[in-house]
């Protein structure tokens, strides 16, 4: 029973921070209906500017700094590449993103070498935290706390704010909300910079011993591929679907590591989406697109 | 994407008569080229291009599926880990007690690898048939991790991941991929034909027949069906193409190509090993995107492009080390710009570039290229 509460309450807060890296990619695919397979290496761009900039900073600064930094590359992919390109396919634009993909992450990891990949979790990592009986990771808690407050956020500013008005109009429908006198280009671009902002927050968490045992590296990119089966259960088109599909993902992650093997884990999350896409092809609440004649 | 319809250039009809001499006189100076080839390479390089071969199947089987039938694929690297799986199982000796094997003749493991890597996808046709676009993408990608599981969690199948287990060498009509076995002395113009040129010979063979299959079907009716499905499975379903079918029939195809690129990549390497890791190997994700990045490079739905592509990605981090004779050095702190580094750049500038400017890829800058030549005869 111990052992279950303490893999219920890491796998939780490891489903926090899918949902985090899946509400992205979701809020950018509604506003643009591009998938973005870069996500992977905005988080991992936003790492590495947190562990360059750490030893001279500090800590706080330097999280800032790396997730602006995340929104600003995204933000500069989305007007430098992707505005141009408005024609082409959506199978096009995603494959546009691998390109994308391939470049930074190359990058990033030429950049960080063979050397001891960093850890970005210091306020928190390897603190473990007991509470009554049981012992959880610091980091699981925090990064569950943090989602609930900025997943709020969003979903708030979503609802009420012009911001979220406009965006929603605009995933409705394109050309009546220009008409309307909403500017998609400001839409789209502000929805890749939160998209990316979120995901260098997400990095600060996934690049911890506390949860995935290993620095910024190759692996951490491998990690936040997750986030694509989270918001393909989620259905892509449903950012509540994403924050639920991140939780399912983290829950399925961490039980099967506990209770089957290390190693199934990794597949099990993907298992778990092609069953749910076997049964609902557009995920669990995607919009269906139904084909008229 | 929808110009790339006219991928192989000779479906469209009204060809000049000049144009048609042209291409057969290409085709058949490109054929004796590559078969005087390995009279004046050393064996190095023909190691390179049996590669670039090796990737060049790959690509084709990933063009019919992505380029022709529309249909996004993450997995190509699982099917390349079931072909080469199944030929190492097949043909390994039968009495051998760390791995299964049936001991079967290498031409019978061949056909069988292919076979069962066809199967393999065409199983997968309860997702792959449902599915579209994007939701298929990443549906895929879950097969490439399973296979990365299934690798592990069965080395008597797969080979261990420290040592692997070796491919049964192969020999047919005198070309071979052997390592050991006595060569019968053949030699060609003074030149006596060692290991590595049968061995690009066989490639060759192998690459020819993938080839010529492809082109096969894309300009018959498999080719038309591909291709309604990919511009409207409304439309297609109209004019009486059954598109779950299709769609099936196509993943099988693919995979069956994929499937004997893995064999060769077996043969190449030649060791069958599971991947270390998810991220990194010769089956795992970053393969799946190199052919990707192949299709897109050439012209997606173009054979021709393919081959090219494929000569590019799957070619670049092979020869740059024998162009700058500097592999080992500065390796010291990993930071170093190695072939596989600027591989990577260069095909992922590429794909980024061909979409925003030419997104029929090389095969549509050839077709610009050489358009005025066809228009005037």
């Amino acid at each position: 029973m111990q052992t279950f509460l303490q893999v219920l309450i890491n796998g939780t807060g490891k489903g926090a921070i899918f949902a985090l890296l899946a509400l992205g990619f979701v809020i950018i695919f509604k506003a643009t209906e591009v998938v973005n397979f870069a996500h992977g290496s905005l988080a991992l761009a936003g790492g590495y500017v947190v562990a360059v900039l750490k030893p001279m900073v500090g800590w706080w600064s330097a999280a800032a700094a790396g997730i602006t930094a995340a929104a600003v590359l995204a933000l500069v992919i989305e007007r430098l590449l992707l505005a141009r390109a408005r024609n082409a396919s959506d199978t096009s634009l995603a494959i546009l993103t691998i390109g994308v993909d391939v470049l930074v992450l190359t990058e990033v990891v030429r950049r960080l070498g063979t050397e001891a990949s960093p850890f970005l979790g210091d306020p928190y990592d390897v603190k473990p935290l007991t509470l009554g009986d049981v012992t959880v990771g610091r980091s699981e808690v925090v990064a569950l706390a943090v989602s609930v407050v900025l997943i709020t956020a969003f979903f708030a500013a979503f609802r009420f704010s012009p911001w979220g008005v406009a965006m929603r109009a605009q995933s409705e429908n394109r050309e009546a909300a220009a008409l309307m006198g909403i500017r998609s280009s400001r839409v789209t671009a502000s929805a890749w910079a939160v998209g990316g902002a979120l995901a260098g927050i997400a990095v600060l968490f996934l690049a911890t011993q506390d949860f995935s045992g290993g620095g910024l590296s190759q692996a951490t990119h491998g990690v936040a591929l997750a986030a694509f089966p989270a918001a393909i259960i989620g259905g892509l088109t449903s950012p509540g679907g994403a924050v639920l599909g991140g939780f399912v993902v983290g829950l399925t992650e961490a039980m099967t590591a506990q209770y089957v093997d290390l190693d199934f884990a990794k597949v099990a999350v993907y298992l778990v989406m092609l069953l749910v896409l076997v049964v609902r092809p557009s995920g669990l609440f995607g919009r269906v697109v139904q084909a008229r004649v | 994407m929808s110009d790339s319809n006219r991928a192989a250039g000779d479906m469209v009809p009204g060809d000049g008569r000049w144009w048609r001499i042209g291409r057969v006189a290409g085709a058949a100076l490109l054929i004796v080229v590559l078969l005087a080839l390995p009279l004046y390479l050393p064996g190095e390089w023909l190691k390179v291009g049996t590669w670039m071969m090796t990737g060049a199947v790959g690509a084709l089987g990933l063009t019919l599926l992505t380029g022709q039938a529309g249909q996004l694929s993450l997995a190509h690297g699982f099917f390349l880990l079931v072909g080469a799986v199944s030929y190492a199982v097949l043909s390994g000796p039968a009495g051998d007690p760390t791995y299964i094997g049936f001991g079967l003749p290498p031409v019978v493991g061949l056909l069988g690898a292919v076979l069962i890597s066809g199967l393999a996808g065409a199983a997968f046709a309860p997702v792959s048939g449902r599915l579209r676009g994007i939701y298929l993408g990443v549906a895929s990608l879950a097969l490439v991790f399973l296979g990365f599981w299934l690798g592990r969690a069965l080395p008597a199948v797969a080979g261990s991941t420290s040592s692997g287990r070796l491919p049964q060498p192969f020999s047919i009509f005198g070309l071979s991929v052997d390592v050991s076995r006595q060569l019968s002395s053949l030699s060609v113009f003074g030149v006596p034909l060692g290991r590595d040129e049968r061995t690009w010979y066989l490639y060759l063979l192998l690459t020819a027949i993938a080839y010529l299959l492809a082109q096969g079907a894309v300009s018959g009716r498999p080719g038309r069906a591909w291709r309604a499905v990919r511009d409207n499975e409304t439309a297609a379903t109209v004019l009486g193409v059954s598109v779950v079918r299709v769609k099936a029939g196509v993943f099988a195809i693919s995979s069956a190509y994929a499937g004997l690129a893995g064999v060769m990549t077996a043969w190449w390497t030649g060791i069958m090993k599971p991947d270390e890791s998810e991220v990194a190997g010769s089956y795992g994700v970053t393969v799946s995107i190199a052919f990707l990045a192949m299709i897109v490079v050439g012209g997606l739905g173009s054979l021709p492009g393919a081959v090219l592509g494929a000569a590019l990605v799957f070619g670049l981090p092979v020869a740059l080390p024998l162009l700058t004779q500097s592999a080992s050095a500065d390796i010291g702190s990993g930071t170093a710009f190695s072939p596989i580094v600027i591989t990577n750049f260069a095909y992922g500038a590429l794909i980024v570039l061909i979409i925003l400017f030419e997104p029929s890829g090389m095969a549509g800058l050839g077709r610009r290229l050489l358009g005025p030549a066809r228009a005037r005869t």
